[in-house]
């Protein structure tokens, strides 16, 4: 449908041949006013934006010492350049992280460096125009804050943090984007990035529930608004909607079933996800968080559990204390939050649940790491356990598992490219071609290695390779839900499965009658 | 604001073809949409759109991959009840594409 090329895959990753403005353009659909005051941003560019951009920019170096220092340490040594699934995939020079840092740092120098005020030609700084901020808009957008050039940074800078402030800036200038704004305005005004209403989740929870009677004979519950269980669920809403990532929510009900876990989700926070991360604003991040210490509160739980949700983790992971805490009215003996992985390993370490891999013979699975549990957070608790964790919990489901080339997984793993606010249809292009290594990673695999299907655990990759498969070449469900693995597997106590598996007390009846 | 014509009528519809206002919507609408996108409408393709509809009405919201697949299985049968059968009729996903078609928001988020 869209109107662009997909790109071909490579005979083994080289730095790519530059193309001039590949990617030139407007950017994505621009926010309006009427998305954008519930988040507090004008929605339209000021008569006075020049001072107001540099105003904020100044509150932002002011505020975060990061920035400044990012501003001003790059060596430009070009380790970074080739390190951008956007660069590889668009040829575009102006997605070298380096370059895209560097059209904020040429404003930065102009307005607050002396060298840059008195000799602006001689270090390469600019004056701000609405073309410069044209030209933010539209390559802050074509970065994934997937922090993956930044493992390679000597100076440990990190790129997200710069395309995190470009794009506050642009909106207080009302150059924000459609797609993160008009999800956030969802999140205040229905409760979730989907504006799912509470009738709408209730139904399809009873659903769920009566499916699992009917397939699995036990009474699996999935609680909205119950006050009184242990555990509060946070999940992104696509858990709730599209496919796989529902398969995961089932897989989760079944473990914390399996456990005697009771929990529930809450109407009022029924979105994990923290799309105030994505626009680089603290304020709706913290906003955005307070729901879950409310809801937390008000369903009077002793636990928060995440599910599959890469950016949601991190903000839980790594800023939820700070953002919406203290959390003291909750169970100090579990992480705050926890994770439905350490769950779901602990459990399995623990030898409380039971399953049966053969279910998933079928499969030969790879694990794609989603950047924001791979290099901004942790799951377990020691360094590089959130690798490992995934990877455990598939191969207790599965008994065929392989990892991805070494240059492409863990820390190092490329993005899906949909991450960080880009998940929209009038970026496709980008998507599509963001998406080229790790496309190239798992061709290797399904050839070398027969591998059939890559899980996920985080809601936006799953929904961009739904999308990006194709282009390449693969069935649209070859992208699974760890939890989905889980669910296919588990044998719960007094289920049909576990019927099927060790016989029915009839049957041992009948056996021992003959 | 952008506009399509139908049967003489100028609609408006936001940037990305999505109707704006939900109650301007007629059969034609749709037909003209699909036809935008190069789908040819069919019954099978109505049978969904109006799905679509009536699940609108009551909940205000498209309905999930999963609700709507197992009560296209109920309706046509359970070979037409998943995801690959919606997206042989709607080629850009069920979720968005026949929304789009059906008058309704388009689903925003994660998906």
């Amino acid at each position: 449908m869209a109107d662009f090329e997909t790109p071909k895959f490579r005979e083994y990753p080289a730095v790519p041949l530059i193309k001039q403005d590949e990617m030139a353009g407007g950017g994505p659909f621009v926010s309006r006013a009427e998305f954008d005051t519930d988040l507090g941003y004008p929605g339209e560019l000021p008569e006075d934006w020049k001072e107001k951009t540099l105003d904020k920019m100044g509150d932002l170096l002011g505020r975060y010492r990061s920035l400044q220092v990012f501003m001003d340490s790059c060596i430009k040594c070009g380790a970074c350049t080739d390190k951008c699934h956007y660069f590889i995939g668009t040829n575009d020079p102006k997605n070298m992280p380096v370059a895209r840092q560097d059209l904020m740092r040429k404003v930065y120098r102009r307005y607050f460096t002396f060298a840059g005020k008195y000799f602006p030609k001689l270090v390469g700084a600019v004056d701000l125009t609405e073309d410069v901020l044209d030209e933010w808009y539209n390559y802050y957008h074509q970065c994934s804050e997937c922090r993956r050039c930044s493992v390679f940074c000597p100076m440990g800078i990190d790129t997200a943090e710069v395309t995190m402030a470009a794009r506050e800036i642009l909106a207080h200038v009302g150059k924000a984007q459609k797609y993160s704004n008009q999800i956030i305005q969802k999140v205040y005004k229905i409760g979730n990035n989907l504006g799912l209403p509470g009738k709408a989740l209730k139904g399809i929870l009873e659903d769920l529930e009566e499916e699992m009677e009917d397939e699995c004979g036990v009474p699996v519950k999935f609680n909205m608004d119950e006050v009184g269980c242990e555990a509060l669920l946070m999940t992104p809403s696509a858990d709730f909607f599209a496919e796989p990532h529902i398969d995961g929510l089932i897989g989760y009900g079944k473990v914390l079933h399996e456990l005697g876990i009771t929990w529930t989700v809450s109407s009022k926070a029924s979105e994990a996800a923290n799309f105030g991360l994505f626009i680089g604003s603290y304020d709706n991040m913290q906003k955005i968080s307070m729901r879950i210490r409310e809801a937390a509160i008000e369903l009077k739980v002793k636990r928060i559990i995440f599910g599959e949700c890469g950016h949601a983790w991190r903000v839980a992971y790594s800023f939820l204390n700070t953002l919406a805490g203290p959390f003291d009215f909750l169970d100090q003996n579990y992480p705050i939050p926890q994770h439905i992985l350490e769950v779901t390993y602990g459990a399995l370490q623990e030898g409380k649940l039971r399953m049966n891999k053969e279910e998933n013979d079928h499969l030969t699975m790879t694990f794609h790491d989603s950047c924001n549990v791979a290099r901004a957070s942790r799951i377990g608790d020691y360094p590089g356990s959130q690798f490992d964790i995934p990877r455990a919990v598939i191969q207790a489901a599965c008994n065929n598992y392989v990892d991805m080339d070494s240059d492409t997984i863990k820390d190092a793993t490329f993005c899906c490219g949909g991450g960080g606010g880009i998940l929209t249809d009038d970026l496709m292009e980008l998507r599509v071609k963001g998406a080229l290594p790790r496309m190239e990673a798992l061709k290797q695999v399904t050839e070398e290695s027969g591998v059939t299907n890559i899980a996920a655990i985080c809601a936006i990759c799953k929904s961009q390779f739904t999308k990006t498969l194709p282009y390449y070449g693969f069935e649209m469900d070859a992208i699974m839900s760890v939890h989905q693995l889980v669910s296919e597997a588990i044998v719960m106590t007094g289920s049909e499965q576990e019927k099927d598996l060790d016989g029915t007390e009839e049957d041992d009846k009948t056996e021992s009658d003959d | 604001m952008a506009t399509i014509t139908v049967e003489g009528k100028e609609i408006e519809v936001d940037e990305e073809g999505y109707l704006v206002d939900l109650s301007t919507w007629f059969p034609a609408i749709a037909t003209e949409m699909a036809k935008i996108d190069e789908v040819e409408m069919g019954d099978d393709h109505w049978d969904i759109i109006n799905f679509l509809r009536e699940y609108y009405e009551e909940y205000q919201i498209a309905p999930a991959v999963r609700v709507l697949t197992k009560a296209v299985a109920k309706k046509l049968g359970k070979e037409k009840g998943n995801s690959k059968y919606l997206y042989e009729l709607f080629p850009y996903g069920p979720g968005k594409q026949a929304c789009k078609f059906a008058g309704l928001p388009k689903p925003t988020g994660c998906v």
